[in-house]
């Protein structure tokens, strides 16, 4: 059974361990830390040195239309078992969150595909480039304003 | 020299009854495509779950080796035909047409399942070629999702025909 670290504290207790004003949002097992791009790395880097969060399970990415766009991430305390997820909440106009693969490499590929198919792009990434989609491929098609066209 | 002295005795007719028995006269055309049709050596290329009836069909209960065409080859230039078994991605398709075109002439394609003849379930997707025939010339198309390993075989007898007699299937390459 896997433990939700949110389940275990207060918002503000969290901000205060954290060192940053964070929100919580959710229910159930979409409970979230909300942050934004700005917080992302030091509440990040917290995570990994104060609660143990040492592995990135997944980096995925949802398109709220009118509220805009949201970084979702996954992570998981070897250590203490425990599981948490990150939303990072940006626009779609800007479409920029820094990196975290300074923190976890393995977060590589997860971006190139969050970048690939929703058009954020990650800031100070390696290289960002598309992964799955051909090099010419035009638009990012899980945004919910691309537009579905014929290709030949 | 008993041989000879045999034909010495053999009338005019019986003559042409030995060489119509005997002798057999075509053009080498038509040895070498009735041999090809009967030898199709296909690539190994699966795409999707398309590719699993076709192994099915490699296999003991179908066992395509009752006509010849057992020898999936690893690699394009020792293939006579390709089954495009599964659904062509964008992504993939560069890399498809240079396997086809690394193929030594002559040369098929058999377009196998709903997704290679038209891209399927997938037709409208960003990612997915709408059938192969929009990269490669398909001489064979095998319906369904999957198609049955019957269907397979059968597709491939179609080739096989098509091969021994062009006449039979004229489709226009696009
Ligand atoms: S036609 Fe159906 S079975 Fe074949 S590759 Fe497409 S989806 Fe899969």
């Amino acid at each position: 059974m896997v433990k939700f670290l949110l389940d275990e504290f207060e918002p503000a207790q969290l901000s205060n361990l954290l060192g940053q004003e964070v929100a919580i949002a959710g229910e159930g097992v979409s409970r979230a830390l909300i942050v934004t791009p700005e917080q992302l790395i030091a509440t990040m880097e917290a995570l990994v040195t104060k609660l143990g969060f040492d592995y990135l399970g997944d980096l995925t990415s949802v398109d709220r239309g009118a509220e805009g766009l949201e970084v979702v991430y996954h992570l998981y305390s070897l250590t203490n078992q425990r599981e948490i997820r990150v939303k990072a909440k940006v626009d779609a106009e800007t479409a920029t969150v820094p990196t975290v693969t300074t923190i976890w490499p393995g977060a590589d590929w997860f971006e190139r595909e969050v970048y690939d198919l929703m058009g954020i792009s990650f800031a100070g990434h390696p290289n960002m480039t598309r992964l799955l989609l051909p090099e010419d491929f035009e638009g990012h098609p899980l945004r919910k304003s691309y537009k579905l066209q014929k290709r030949v | 020299m008993e041989i000879e002295k045999g034909i010495e005795r053999l009338n005019d007719q019986q003559v042409e009854e030995f060489v119509q028995k005997n002798i057999i006269l075509t053009s080498l055309d038509a040895v070498f495509n009735w041999a090809r049709g009967r030898s199709l050596w296909p690539l190994s290329s699966g795409l999707a779950c398309c590719a699993i009836e076709m192994m099915a069909t490699g296999a003991s209960r179908f066992d395509m080796a009752r006509f010849g065409y057992e020898v999936f080859r690893p690699s394009p230039r020792q293939a006579d035909v390709v089954i495009v078994a599964g659904t062509l991605t964008w992504k993939m398709a560069p890399a498809m047409k240079r396997v086809y075109e690394q193929m030594a002439e002559p040369k098929w394609v058999i377009a196998m399942g709903a997704c290679a003849c038209t891209g399927g379930p997938f037709n409208e997707s960003y990612a997915v070629v709408p059938g192969v025939d929009k990269i490669l010339p398909v001489d064979v198309y095998i319906p369904g999702c999957p198609p049955r390993p019957e269907a397979l075989l059968d597709g491939m007898l179609k080739l096989k025909e098509k091969i021994q007699d062009p006449s039979k299937a004229r489709v226009k390459h696009g």
